[in-house]
C-alpha cells in the first residue's frame, strides 16, 4: 500500500500538464418565456483551472448540475467554453480550424455514459470500428483495416469473429467496450471518461475499470475519469477535484482529497456515501446535509455552498474564498478549511 | 385490531414459487422463475440483484402492475397476510393498493401528474378513499408533506411537481405512498436517480418511517451499499431466481452464495487501490434462453458437472439464512474482509 | 418483423417489456397486423405488376386502343368481354388494366420525388439549424399555406396537353413540405444522439455524419409518410383528371375513365363501376400498406 501512494504521488506531481482549463466559463442563456422577461444564464462552469497530467488519472467528483458533465464536453472539445482557454500541449484547441482541428480531435477522446446510445444501430461492430481509419485514411491502409479492427477487438477482450455483428447483439459491457475500442483506435493522448461505467452492473462494472486501467498502463494514457460513484473514482484517480456549483472546491492527490479533506462540501458528500462509510478504509460519521444543491441558474452570493455548509458564518454569505493552499498540491475554496467537528450529542 | 396477532404469526407478505413470463418479438423469457420472499410487519427487505435480474418485475408483480400480456404470472402464489393476491379479482386487488401496500418508484416526476398542485394530488388519496371534505384533505395533505419533510410544506401545497427539486418530489412520493397508512411498502430503486448527498436524507426517511409506523419494507436496489445501509433482511436475485437470502450483515460479510461474493468483492473497496478490482467475468445469462441447470454456473469458478445439469434449489441453512448453491460450503469469506 | 423490437438486447427485453406499457407485439391484435400486412402488400404488389406488365392481365391481346369496334360501343359485360365495352367500343376490361399504369406512375413517382427532395433539404434544416433552417422551415410554412389541389389546378391549366410527366410535375411541385417537416423533426432528434458525437470527435465531416448517420437513422418516419402519400397521389391524379384538368386523351387512365362514364351513368354503369373499384382497391391497398409500415417501423406513431 505505502509504494501505491508513493506512485500515485509521483504520477499527481509530474508537472507539465498534457490538457489544461485556464479560467474557463460556460454560460448558457436559457430561452425566455416572455419577450422582455430578464435574460437567464445557467452558469454550468464559473471560472474553471484544471491541469490533466500525462498518464496519470483526474477524477472528477461531484453532484448533479455542478458541471462536470459540461466539463466534459469542454475537455473533449464538443463545446468550446463562453470564456477561458483549453489548451492542448499548449495550443488552445478552440483557436485550431478545418484539418489541424481534425488533427487535433485525434488526440483527445470521449467515453460516453450510455454505451448502446454511443453507437449507431445501423453500423455492423467492423463499420463502427472502422470509421475512424475512414476518417483518417493516413493511418492504416485499407487493406490492413480489417486486421486492425481484430486487433482493437482483441485488446479491450471482445472476440474478433463477432465484427460482422451489431450493437443491440451485445451485453452493455460489450457494448462499452466497443466504444473504449473506438475511443482509443486513433491512439489518443487522454480519454476522458464521463460516467463510462455509471449505467454498467456491478459485476460488469469491476471487468470495464479494469480494462480502462490497464489500457492505460499499455497506452499511456491520461484519463479524466468522471463519476458520482465515489468509491471508483477514489479507486482509479491519481488526483481528484470536487466540484459544486461550477466551481471547482477542492483539488489534491487521491488520498489528500478522499482521506483528509479540507472543504466541508468534500465530507459531507463522501461520508454521504453508504459505500465509503460501510468500508473498513477511513472511519466517517455522516455528514446529513440540508436540501439540495442550488440551482446554477441563480448561484447564491459568497460561497456558493454556504447556503447547505454546517460551518457556514456570516463571512460566508458575503464574500466568496478562493482555491487556495491547504497543503502540498491540495487547494481548497473556503474560509474555514479543515475537518468539520463531530457534534458530540 | 383483532388480526393484529395474526399479522405477528403469519408474515405480511410471502411468495411462493412466484413465475412469470413475457412474451417478446424473440420469443419466451423467463422474468421470474420460482422466486420466494417473505417479509414480515416492521421489517425490511433488500432485493439486491443486476438488470435482468427479476427483481423491478417482482415488484411490479405483488403490486398487480405487470402489464399482460406481454407478461403473464405462470404459477406461484402472493400472501398478502395469507391472502392470495393472485386469486382476486382483479377489481379488488387494485383496491388494496393504497391502503394496504403502496409503491416507490425511482423516477419521481413521471410517478406525479404535472398539470396539478402536489397538495391536491396527496389530496385526492383522502377525498376517495376516505371520503374527505376537501379542506380537511388539503389539511391532512399539508400534515403529510411535513412529516416527509418537505420545508414549508403549508405554502408549497399548491406548488406544481416541475417546482420541486429530484428530492423533494421523492419525497412527496413517499408521501402519497404512505398516505393510506399501508402496511407494506414497495421502494424500486427510490434513490438511483437521486445525488449522494439527497440519497442519504431519502434513505434515512424511509427507514424512520419504516421503523414508526412499524411496516413491512421492500426495498429493491442494485447498490449494495444501500441494501446494508436500510435493510436487515436481504434477498439476492439472479436471473430471476433467489440465490441466496438471509440477514443482511450475515450475508454481505459471510456470502454462501458464489455470485453474492463476487458482487460484494466487485464493489471497489478502499483496500484495493491500485490493485486489480476482483471482477465477475462474463454476462447474465439471456432470459430467452435459460440454461439447463444453475444459471450462474458460466461465470462461477466453483462450477462442476452437478451445476450444469440441474437447478440448485433454495435451501435452509439455518440462522433464517438460505442459498441456492451446490457448493455453498466452499465459497470463502471474501479477503478484503478477511484481513 | 423484428426491427422496432430488437433494438433492445434480449437480455433486457423483458425489462424493456416491462417498462413500455401495451407496446410490444404479441398481443390479440397481432394477427389482424400480419393479416392487414400480407392482404395490402399482396394488392401493392399486384396493382404495380398490373402498371408494369399490362400485357399478362389481358392475355397478351390487343392494346387498349386497338380492335375497336363503334357498333359495340357501351355494351354490357359478356363472357367475351367481362368488364364490357367502352364508348368506342374497345374491350373495358383491356381499358381498366391499362389504366392502371398512370395511376401508379403518379402516385409512385410523385411520392419518391418528395421523399428525395424531403429528406435532403429536411436533413439540411434538422442538422445545420441556424439560418438554414430558419429559410428553409419558412419556405415550407409558405408553400404549406397554399391549398395543395388548388396550386397543382393553377399549374396544370398553364399546360394544354397533359401527359402522365405533366401531371407528375404538377403534384410533386408542392408535395414535399410536409416531408420536409417531418425529416427535419426526426434529423433534430437524431442530431444530438451520443453516436453522432463520437463520430464528430473522431473528426468526421459534416457531409460525412449526415450520410453515414443522420440520414440511415433519420429517414424511416419518412419513408413511411411517403408511402402513406402514394395513395393520396393516386386519388389527387384521378381526381385532377375527372375534373378536365388532370391527364387529357390519349393518356389511359381511370380518372379519364370515370369522366367518360359521367355521361353514361344510366345507359351504362359497368363504365362507372370497374374503374372506381379498381381505383378504391389501389388506393386502400396503398394506404393500408403504409399504415403496416409505420405500425412496423415506428409503434409509438399511431
Amino acid at each position: 500500500m505505502p509504494h501505491i501512494v508513493a506512485e500515485h504521488a509521483r504520477r499527481a506531481t509530474n508537472t507539465s500538464p498534457i490538457m489544461e482549463l485556464r479560467g474557463v466559463k460556460q454560460h448558457y442563456a436559457i430561452a425566455r418565456p416572455l419577450p422582455f422577461a430578464p435574460k437567464k444564464i445557467v452558469r454550468a462552469l464559473d471560472g474553471v483551472d484544471l491541469r490533466v497530467k500525462p498518464g496519470s488519472t483526474l477524477g472528477i467528483i461531484g453532484e448533479s448540475g455542478c458541471g462536470k458533465s459540461t466539463l466534459a464536453r469542454i475537455l473533449s472539445g464538443l463545446e468550446a467554453p463562453s470564456e477561458g482557454e483549453v489548451l492542448f500541449e499548449g495550443v488552445d484547441i478552440n483557436s485550431l480550424r478545418g484539418a489541424e482541428k481534425r488533427h487535433m480531435r485525434q488526440n483527445i477522446q470521449l467515453i460516453f455514459q450510455d454505451p448502446y446510445a454511443a453507437l449507431d444501430p445501423r453500423m455492423s461492430i467492423e463499420q463502427i470500428l472502422s470509421e475512424p481509419f475512414e476518417i483518417h485514411p493516413g493511418l492504416v491502409p485499407e487493406s490492413g483495416r480489417r486486421r486492425k479492427v481484430q486487433e482493437l477487438m482483441e485488446l479491450v477482450g471482445l472476440n474478433p469473429d463477432h465484427l460482422g455483428r451489431y450493437p443491440h447483439n451485445f451485453s452493455g459491457g460489450q457494448q462499452q467496450r466497443i466504444g473504449i475500442a473506438r475511443g482509443i483506435a486513433l491512439n489518443p493522448k487522454v480519454l476522458i471518461c464521463d460516467e463510462a461505467v455509471s449505467a454498467l452492473d456491478v459485476s460488469v462494472r469491476a471487468q470495464v475499470v479494469n480494462l480502462l486501467q490497464d489500457l492505460q498502463q499499455e497506452l499511456g494514457l491520461s484519463f479524466v475519469f468522471i463519476a458520482h460513484d465515489l468509491q471508483i473514482v477514489r479507486h482509479i484517480s491519481d488526483e481528484v477535484a470536487t466540484m459544486y456549483l461550477g466551481r471547482i472546491v477542492e483539488h489534491g492527490t487521491f488520498a489528500q482529497v478522499y482521506d483528509h479533506s479540507e472543504h466541508p462540501y468534500t465530507q459531507a458528500l463522501l461520508s454521504a456515501a453508504p459505500e465509503l462509510r460501510q468500508g473498513n478504509g477511513t472511519k466517517r460519521e455522516l455528514i446529513m446535509l440540508q436540501g439540495d444543491p442550488p440551482s446554477p441558474l441563480d448561484p447564491p452570493p459568497g460561497c456558493r455552498f454556504h447556503t447547505r455548509c454546517p460551518i457556514a458564518q456570516a463571512r460566508c454569505a458575503q464574500a466568496e474564498p478562493t482555491l487556495d493552499g491547504v497543503g502540498e498540491g491540495h487547494n481548497a475554496r473556503c474560509f474555514f478549511p479543515g475537518p468539520i467537528p463531530v457534534r458530540s450529542a | 385490531m383483532s388480526n393484529q396477532t395474526d399479522a405477528q404469526q403469519t408474515p405480511l407478505l410471502q411468495v411462493h414459487d412466484l413465475r412469470v413470463e413475457f412474451s417478446t418479438s424473440q420469443g419466451i423469457a423467463t422474468a421470474i422463475n420460482g422466486v420466494d420472499l417473505s417479509v414480515s410487519a416492521g421489517q425490511s427487505l433488500g432485493i439486491l440483484g443486476e438488470s435482468g435480474s427479476g427483481k423491478s418485475v417482482t415488484a411490479r408483480t405483488i403490486m398487480g402492475l405487470l402489464d399482460t400480456p406481454p407478461a403473464r404470472v405462470v404459477g406461484g402464489q402472493i400472501l398478502l397476510e395469507g391472502e392470495d393476491l393472485l386469486s382476486l379479482p382483479s377489481k379488488v386487488r387494485r383496491s388494496l393498493n393504497g391502503p394496504r401496500m403502496a409503491m416507490v418508484f425511482q423516477d419521481a416526476l413521471s410517478a406525479l401528474n404535472p398539470v396539478h398542485p402536489v397538495g391536491r394530488q396527496i389530496g385526492e388519496l383522502f377525498r376517495v378513499h376516505r371520503g374527505y371534505s376537501r379542506a380537511a384533505a388539503k389539511r391532512a395533505a399539508i400534515e403529510l408533506m411535513d412529516r416527509v419533510k418537505i420545508p414549508a410544506a403549508s405554502s408549497r401545497v399548491n406548488d406544481y411537481p416541475h417546482q420541486f427539486s429530484g428530492g423533494m418530489r421523492q419525497r412527496i412520493v413517499i408521501a402519497m405512498a404512505l398516505a393510506l397508512d399501508p402496511q407494506l411498502l414497495i421502494a424500486d430503486e427510490p434513490t438511483t436517480a437521486l445525488d449522494v448527498t439527497v440519497q442519504a436524507q431519502i434513505l434515512a426517511l424511509l427507514k424512520e418511517q419504516q421503523v414508526e409506523r412499524n411496516m413491512g419494507l421492500v426495498l429493491i436496489t442494485h447498490d449494495i451499499s444501500v441494501v446494508r445501509e436500510v435493510t436487515d433482511h436481504v434477498a439476492v436475485m439472479y436471473a430471476g431466481r433467489v440465490v441466496e437470502q438471509g440477514p443482511t450483515a450475515q450475508v454481505l460479510s459471510a456470502p454462501r452464495h458464489p455470485y453474492t461474493r463476487g458482487l460484494a468483492e466487485s464493489v471497489a473497496s478502499e483496500e484495493l487501490k491500485g490493485s486489480r478490482l476482483p471482477a465477475i467475468p462474463g454476462s447474465p445469462p439471456d432470459l430467452l434462453n435459460l440454461p439447463m441447470g444453475c444459471s450462474f454456473a458460466n461465470r462461477c469458478w466453483l462450477a462442476t458437472e452437478e451445476c450444469n445439469g440441474r437447478v440448485p434449489t433454495l435451501t435452509e441453512l439455518g440462522e433464517s439464512r438460505a442459498t441456492a448453491c451446490f457448493h455453498h460450503e466452499e465459497v470463502q469469506p471474501y479477503a478484503a474482509h478477511s484481513r | 418483423m423484428s426491427t422496432a423490437t430488437n433494438t433492445v438486447t434480449p437480455t433486457e427485453g423483458a425489462q424493456a417489456a416491462a417498462r413500455i406499457p401495451g407496446k410490444v407485439k404479441g398481443g390479440h391484435h397481432y394477427w389482424w397486423l400480419r393479416l392487414r400486412f400480407i392482404i395490402s402488400g399482396s394488392i401493392v404488389l399486384l396493382v404495380i405488376l398490373m402498371a408494369a406488365l399490362p400485357q399478362i392481365f389481358t392475355g397478351f391481346g390487343p392494346g387498349p386502343t386497338e380492335n375497336c369496334d363503334i357498333l359495340n360501343s357501351n355494351l354490357p359485360p359478356s363472357a367475351l368481354h367481362p368488364f364490357g365495352m367502352d364508348v368506342q367500343g374497345c374491350d373495358y376490361y383491356t381499358n381498366v388494366i391499362y389504366g392502371a399504369r398512370a395511376s401508379i406512375l403518379v402516385g409512385i413517382v410523385v411520392s419518391l420525388i418528395a421523399f428525395a427532395i424531403a429528406a435532403a433539404v429536411g436533413a439540411i434544416a434538422g442538422y445545420f439549424g441556424g439560418w438554414i433552417d430558419a429559410v428553409i422551415s419558412r419556405l415550407c410554412d409558405m408553400a404549406f399555406g397554399l391549398p395543395f389541389i388548388l396550386a397543382a389546378i393553377v399549374v396544370l391549366q398553364l399546360f394544354g396537353q397533359r401527359n402522365v410527366w405533366t401531371v407528375i410535375f404538377a403534384l410533386a411541385l408542392f408535395s414535399w413540405p410536409g416531408g420536409v417537416r417531418f425529416m427535419r423533426s426526426s434529423v433534430l432528434e437524431v442530431r444530438n444522439r451520443e453516436y453522432v458525437q463520437a463520430a464528430r470527435l473522431l473528426g468526421a465531416s459534416n457531409s460525412r455524419i449526415i450520410r453515414k448517420h443522420i440520414v440511415p437513422n433519420a429517414i424511416t418516419p419518412l419513408l413511411v409518410l411517403q408511402t402513406l402519400g402514394v395513395g393520396g397521389m393516386i386519388s389527387a391524379e384521378a381526381g385532377l383528371t375527372f375534373i378536365g384538368i388532370g391527364l387529357t386523351p390519349p393518356a389511359v387512365s381511370w380518372g379519364l375513365q370515370l369522366a367518360a362514364a359521367r355521361d353514361y351513368i344510366d345507359a351504362a354503369p359497368h363504365l362507372l363501376i370497374f374503374p372506381a373499384v379498381f381505383l378504391t382497391i389501389t388506393v386502400l391497398g396503398f394506404v393500408l400498406f403504409g399504415e403496416a409500415m409505420r405500425d412496423e417501423f415506428d409503434p409509438k406513431g399511431k
